[in-house]
């Protein structure tokens, strides 16, 4: 067989075992590499070492408040649907320290954490999810300032995407436009097929990771499996948005809607819909005194427009029912993200969905407002 | 793409959105019941001296294991070495601000957003309507405007409190009258010595003659009272782009990253706190959004 010679752009496969010396490569390269995983009856992502990490012939049932594992009727590996968890966690961790003060002679001495910025390997990021990391960057590597936490993190990511191949009940990518398909933001990229990995290289970085990988060119029939495989996957999304690109207008114009009152009859303000969002990007800061009031360690945290404080004023609260935050979310997610950032907050992952104890589903709320909207 | 710094303030360390600078409180001014002001000076010499800010903009404060509030700056933006923080004690952090002596010290980030738009309305009339603490925040314009006054044609200062010892700033009144200043006060309730308006601030626009066509009208206080000064001031036809709001909100970052203070499309610490009325036209009706 010919040498395969490899670049950026390069379009080969490799056999399943493969995969394991190419995490081996990235551990050799200074990465954790992370990855789906099961625990606790929920795919959920952890350090992986390889194929014998991965939850082999596993996928979700997944609805409106509902998610469990079954066996996927196949041996692959990446027919999960997206788990409780996103990316989110490792970019803008839920609790990042950001500094410790201590009192001497009435002056407040700062003592900056020395904290080495984790050196992360994603394996396996969706397209949805992919989507979800290009929407953080805007929020927080902005032209004008950038975050200082995110950034570090984000600059050293590697990422290793997946093709979807099977959506869950609760997706959506299709009509937000973000999937199922992964075409940007990778190093390397796997399309999964029974016999093989398809990988695509995407960056300098995913052609050093495989360079030592015992490649093989692509068979005509690999391709076109792979590619009905993802028209498959595109025309099997859970959920559906019709029309998306009027919907920001919509919420907009429709801020009086009588369904924003019977969503908050439903709405329990668990926050789980902002937790689970792998763009949801608010945060807050805690200070941690000793009972001396002499240390202090502020730290900045997840926080959720659902909490009651997040729109807290002396004066009285902004937003002081479940109505004016459920409206503060949704508009905020499908609307208003837009002329802040300029892509839609949501990217269709169906985790909102899947995660909301009362049901609540987003695709239907948009559905509930359309009726008898303003234009 | 700088880092998380400010602008022309107080960080160029890469962690400034996180950290603050501390500032010595060198004098504590009491202006009414539960109202001072705290006269600050950056500890870091190099601090002091590079930082500036606009009239209407606001800093960060922070006092270690309580907090940080968004307060307005209310002195003067001609002297930036001394920063005044007018604070009505209200909240966790302003409470606790309340306890401390001169010579302690604040952590303080900013200054952040954007203020009275003052410089490209020169030749106009000028009415600053405010009202409780919300003079605070306008009192910096006010300054700019005397410091400039062959720049800006008639301005009135209408000010409201819910009694007289609620005025802040009174001994200021009559300088700014005799700098050719209107200066129209009044109170929701009297007492036994007062002898001036009594009624809410829109009340006042009854007594102005406005030339609406050559007038800008900058309004700080509570939401409800600033709906009615927009009220009164489009009712004389000033036009919606000459009226600017300065809008109060729940702040954690200031820059825009942590989401609290949006209002619809806008992040209040990033695009505000002064915003043209037009901006806001179309949410300032919506019941709690």
């Amino acid at each position: 067989m010919p040498e395969i010679k490899l670049y950026l752009g390069s379009r080969v496969a490799i056999r399943k075992p493969e995969f394991d010396r190419l995490l081996a490569n990235l551990a050799q390269a200074g990465y954790q590499t992370i990855g789906p995983r099961v625990k606790d009856a929920a795919v959920v992502y952890g350090p992986i070492g390889g194929l014998r990490d991965l939850p082999q012939g596993v996928t979700s049932e997944q609805t409106a408040g509902y998610y469990r594992l079954k066996p996927s009727g196949n041996e692959r590996y990446f027919d999960l649907t997206a788990g409780p968890q996103s990316w989110k966690q490792y970019l803008f961790p839920a609790r990042s320290e950001l500094f410790k003060l201590a009192k001497e002679n009435g002056n407040w001495r700062e003592e900056l954490l020395n904290q080495a910025t984790p050196k992360y390997a994603f394996i396996g990021v969706r397209a949805c999810e992919l989507s979800a990391i290009e929407v953080q960057d805007r929020v927080f590597l902005r032209d004008d300032f950038s975050d200082p936490i995110y950034r570090q993190r984000r600059e050293q990511v590697f990422i290793l995407a997946v093709d979807c191949l099977h959506p869950g009940g609760t997706c959506f990518c299709v009509s937000m436009g973000s999937g199922p398909a992964a075409k940007q933001g990778f190093d390397l990229k796997l399309t999964e097929l029974d016999e093989v990995f398809l990988l695509e290289v995407g960056t300098q970085a995913g052609l050093d990771a495989i360079q030592d990988l015992s490649v093989e060119s692509l068979a005509i029939k690999w391709q076109e499996d792979a590619a009905r495989c993802l028209a498959e996957a595109a025309r099997s999304m859970g959920r559906f948005i019709p029309d998306i690109k009027s919907v920001p207008d919509l919420l907009l114009n429709n801020l009086d809607h009588a369904e924003w009152d019977e969503v908050a009859t439903r709405c329990l303000n668990c926050t789980n819909c902002t937790q689970v969002c792998p763009t949801c990007f608010c945060w807050d800061v805690e200070d941690a005194t000793t009972l001396d009031g002499k240390t202090t360690q502020r730290s900045r945290v997840w926080d959720s427009c659902f909490n009651p404080a997040f729109s807290g004023l002396a004066g009285g609260n902004i937003r002081p029912n479940t109505k004016a935050r459920y409206r503060q979310w949704l508009t905020h997610k499908m609307s208003t993200w837009v002329d802040q950032f300029g892509v839609l907050g949501c990217v269709g992952c169906g985790r909102c969905i899947t995660w909301c104890p009362a049901n609540i589903d987003i695709t239907e709320e948009i559905k509930a407002i359309r009726v008898g909207a303003r234009e | 793409m700088k880092d998380l710094a400010v602008a022309s303030g107080t960080a160029t360390r890469s962690e400034a959105l996180i950290a603050p600078l501390w500032a010595k409180i060198i004098e504590i001014a009491p202006e009414a019941a539960g109202v001072s002001t705290y006269w600050l000076e950056f500890e870091d010499k190099a601090v002091r001296d590079r930082y500036r800010f606009a009239p209407g903009q606001f800093n960060m404060v922070y006092l270690p294991g309580y907090g940080e509030a968004a307060i307005s700056i209310s002195s003067h933006p001609g002297r930036p070495e001394r920063i005044g923080h007018t604070v009505r004690f209200v909240g966790n952090v302003t409470r606790a601000i309340s306890r401390l002596k001169r010579g302690d010290v604040l952590g303080l980030r900013g200054p952040f957003g954007v203020g009275w738009p003052l410089a490209d309305h020169q030749g106009r009339d000028v009415v600053i309507a405010a009202g409780g603490i919300g003079l605070a925040p306008l009192r910096p314009a006010i300054y700019h405007i005397l410091n400039h006054r062959a720049d800006y044609g008639k301005v009135t200062i209408i000010y409201g409190a819910r009694t007289p010892s609620d005025l802040l700033f009174r001994g200021e009144y009559d300088a700014w009258s005799e700098k050719g200043m209107e200066v129209l006060i009044t109170v929701d309730r009297g007492d036994e010595d007062w002898t001036g308006q009594v009624g809410v601030v829109p009340i006042l626009f009854y007594r102005l003659r406005l030339e609406a066509e050559r007038s800008m009208l900058l309004t700080c206080g509570p939401e409800i009272m600033m709906r009615f000064v927009v009220f009164e001031g489009l009712a004389r036809r000033i036009p919606q782009e000459r009226i600017f709001l300065s809008m109060e909100r729940n702040m954690k970052c200031g820059q825009g990253f942590c989401g609290h203070c949006q209002l619809g499309p806008y992040f209040i610490c990033k695009e505000g706190p002064v915003f043209r009325f037009d901006q806001l036209a179309g949410f300032f009706n919506v019941e709690n959004f």
